[in-house]
């Protein structure tokens, strides 16, 4: 007969154990009931009508639900966002790991952590209050809610992902390759662009490629600065509307059961697979190198 | 046609670095400097424990900030024992490292799925299968099922930082497998564990969409009376302020920023400190 | 009379990825001597000495084969290894004082064991502290942390702190490798104190120390016990050619 210690010993062993495997159930449970609800759209619709149609009408008698338009409001955005982060987001990590003074580093370091910590919400309301404005009168826009409004926004949401990585990227740079290009007379900027960028550059890859995963997955900020069109984007300064912000804008009116409910699980489904397929490669690439 | 000297390709080359990494840091400071500015007048005493009146448009924002602090604090009750003991699992005990790279791929797909999915999934499961209704509850776990990898990884690696050396000693003074971890090894790692659990706070607090279908109440001036209720959330509320109800005066919405942004950067300044605090005091 | 080996090793083969570091060794160790354990590195010794209280256990890949007695019972099959390490305790070849206090560190075992009472626990630190050697320099120190004790003083506490769990055998993996001559001149003396209560087992790369404080001294090279005997014996009349070739320094 077990003691009381030994019975405790056991109870904690094994919560220990089952939440150590929980990361694993929790994801498939999560698959699990997107799919369970994104399925049922597929009775009445056709899967290539659901991916490919041009028209997202889903409260329409009957409705219709192509998320092409989706799917390109997603695209446009996240190109813009990365146009505009990954050059400076590699670049700033370049000038923190590298270049900066141990001081500034620090605080460098610091601002885009607190960057990162900014809520997407609050990044959405400066957007609204600063950039979308800006973008109206500057571009001469009829509305300031465009593709490009939430690129830009989004590309802040993007940069402090693509640094930290980048950074760590080339910090695991091994200290010889840079003292062998020294030793061969290099100066600092020519070993960090052809040795230090070379060797790290799996692991840049893999920023910037969580980078576009965050994009891709961001919800508030774009929803709230994009203008909230389902139609097929007619260009970067034209009002948008990605997948998260349909599901997030519409969910709320849905009628729990109905095709419209088991269309945006279905969007939730296909960002759930680019997400993962997005994560999985970025692991790949770091690892495959490190070994 | 001269090339440069390498002198003042370097120059050129650190210069424009620089100016990226200022375009990449000053926004932080001019979203703070914006908010702070007009925010400032706004947030008074009234503001901060008064319910809102006029469809939003008057009065205080109390029940966002209470109903915020219940579902972080729901988060965080839920997410931190098992986020820490799937930390101690991965550290002290998985041994099987296929098993292990498994659990860590998971994580990282945990981190990675998008906030409004979690927000379905919070829906789907605890609204729906569970019949949680849109409550407090289910927001709270949905919040704290999106921490979970951040509480894990930081803990994780607080964990490893502890040498090995102070297990074999518990362990070769007769201590048990769960002694040694509560006594030799968790308070040495409790710093890092503090820290990833105020991000955590700090994520939790901010975050919207996974909150939109499973608790948030657009409009609800009274505070929440169980884990049952319905609930406003800060921010929520300025998402609502913001795109919804038109012609708010400016103040409220700031305000409501201004006091969302204060708790969660004061999360992250906390943990950076406690973070430095206990790096210039470690001893090993 | 017979006397009965503390421990007793019996064909014992220990394998880490399918590499033995240990290779079928057999030996008895009576009660109340101290065991020199000498031999180059990589010889298997600090092997055998983590064998005894099962510290390997953890290891990845580790196998084992044959038996390990004490006083007659397995230590695989009749103890578990917190059992088995309240009796065989262990002294690291670098002091290893966790973060806590002078008194922490030494009650850290028998807290463990469910000992609360303050009397019980300030008489224990006395007593195993003087047991070490260590009482006089730290008396008033006790709350101090431990990390603030010199390196000699370091290792005495941990001494001190192994001895409080009350253990049977004591296994000392290089106790004086990090030590200045001063601190190990204390420790061996206190070594040679103890075995009046202990069985001990010296691992040492300083084949002098081994003569200095050994009854026995066992002679391991590449996984393989080449010798065991009195060490008056081993020092000065080898049996095996090697024993003698690594005494006179030819290799190790």
């Amino acid at each position: 007969m077990p003691s009381g210690r030994k019975l405790k010993e056991i109870f904690f062993e094994t919560a220990i154990r089952a939440s150590g495997v929980a990361s694993i159930f929790i994801v498939g449970l999560i698959f699990f009931f997107l799919f369970k609800e994104g399925i049922m759209l597929f009775q009445t619709q056709k899967l290539s009508g659901f991916l490919f149609g041009k028209n997202w009408y889903p409260i329409s008698e009957p409705g219709e639900f192509g998320i092409l338009p989706l799917i390109s409001g997603t695209i446009l955005v996240t190109l813009g966002a990365a146009v505009l982060s990954v050059p400076l987001g590699i670049a700033a990590a370049i000038y923190i790991a590298e270049v900066a003074p141990p001081q500034s580093k620090e605080i460098l370091k610091s601002g885009v952590e607190l960057l990162a910590a900014i809520p997407s919400v609050v990044l959405g309301f400066i957007g609204i209050v600063t950039v979308v404005p800006w973008i109206k009168n500057t571009f001469h826009a009829p509305t300031g809610l465009t593709a490009f409004a939430g690129a830009v926004v989004l590309a802040f949401m993007a940069m402090p992902t693509i640094v930290s990585i980048a950074e760590d990227a080339l910090y695991s740079v091994p200290k010889t390759y840079k003292e062998g290009a020294y030793a061969l007379g290099a100066t600092q900027w020519q070993t960090i662009w052809r040795v230090v960028l070379p060797a790290a550059s799996s692991g840049i890859v893999a920023a910037v490629m969580l980078g576009i995963g965050r994009v891709v997955g961001e919800t508030m900020a774009v929803m709230m600065v994009t203008g909230n069109s389902p139609s097929m984007p007619r260009g970067i300064f034209y009002p948008v509307r990605t997948l998260t912000a349909t599901i997030a804008a519409e969910m709320g009116e849905t009628v729990r059961g109905s095709d419209h409910y088991f269309s945006l699980f279905a969007i939730g489904i296909v960002l759930f697979v680019i997400t993962f397929a997005v994560n999985m490669t970025a692991d790949l690439v770091v690892h495959r190198k490190r070994k | 046609m001269r090339t440069l000297s390498p002198r003042l390709t370097q120059r050129i080359a650190f210069s424009i670095l620089f100016a990226a990494t200022l375009f990449v840091i000053l926004p932080v400071a001019f979203i703070i400097g914006v908010i702070l500015k007009n925010g400032l007048g706004a947030v008074n005493w009234e503001f901060l424990t008064a319910m809102p009146r006029a469809s939003m448009r008057e009065g205080g924002i109390l029940p966002a900030i209470v109903g915020t602090f219940c579902l972080v604090a729901g988060a965080v009750l839920f997410a931190l024992p098992l986020g820490l003991c799937a930390a101690i699992y991965l550290s002290e005990y998985s041994k099987d490292s296929r098993l292990n790279r498994a659990v860590r791929l998971a994580i990282v797909n945990l981190a990675g799925v998008p906030s409004v999915v979690f927000g379905l999934f919070g829906l789907a499961l605890f609204v729906g299968f569970f019949r949680f209704g849109a409550s407090i509850l289910a927001g709270s776990l949905t919040l704290g099922l999106m921490i979970l990898p951040v509480i894990i990884t930081s803990s994780r690696e607080a964990l490893d930082a502890v040498p090995g050396s102070f297990r074999e000693v518990s362990l070769s003074l007769g201590a048990t497998k769960l002694q040694t971890i509560k006594y030799a090894v968790l308070p040495h790692a409790l710093p890092g564990i503090l820290t990833g659990t105020i991000l955590g706070v700090g994520r939790a607090a901010g975050e919207t969409a996974p909150i939109l279908f499973t608790v948030a109440a657009f409009y609800l001036p009274r505070l929440p009376r169980s884990i049952f209720d319905q609930a406003m959330a800060l921010p929520y509320h300025l998402y609502v302020l913001s795109t919804q109800v038109p012609n708010v005066a400016p103040k409220i919405r700031y305000g409501t920023a201004l006091v969302l942004l204060a708790i969660v950067l004061l999360m992250n300044f906390l943990a950076i400190a406690i973070r430095s605090h206990f790096r210039a005091k470690k001893k090993w | 009379m017979v006397i009965h080996p503390k421990i007793r090793v019996k064909n014992l083969t220990v394998s880490f990825d399918g590499k033995a570091s240990l290779k079928n060794v057999s030996l008895d160790i009576e009660p109340h001597i101290i065991l020199s354990v000498i031999g180059p590195a990589n010889s298997g010794k600090t092997t055998f000495l983590r064998t005894l209280n099962r510290l390997n256990d953890d290891e990845r890949a580790m196998k084992v084969s044959g038996e390990v007695l004490l006083d007659g019972k397995d230590i695989y099959k009749d103890h578990d290894p917190v059992s088995l390490r309240r009796k065989v305790g262990i002294i690291f070849a670098l002091p290893v004082p966790l973060p806590m206090t002078v008194f922490e560190n030494v009650v850290y075992g028998p807290r463990r064991q469910g000992i609360r009472d303050k009397k019980i626990l300030g008489a224990t630190v006395e007593r195993f502290l003087r047991d070490a050697y260590l009482w006089d320099e730290v008396k008033d120190r006790l709350d101090e942390p431990a990390m603030t004790l010199s390196g000699g003083q370091q290792q005495r506490l941990c001494i001190a702190r192994t001895l409080a769990v009350n253990p049977e055998v004591l296994l000392f993996d290089e106790p004086c490798s990090a030590l200045d001559p001063i601190s190990t001149a204390k420790i061996e003396e206190a070594l040679s104190k103890l075995k009046r209560h202990y069985t001990i087992i010296l691992v040492t790369n300083n084949t002098k120390q081994a003569a200095r404080v050994g009854d026995k001294t066992a002679f391991f090279l590449m996984g393989e016990l080449v010798e065991l005997n009195e060490t008056g014996k081993i020092f000065t009349s080898p049996e095996d050619r090697r024993t003698d070739d690594y005494l006179s320094g030819r290799f190790g």
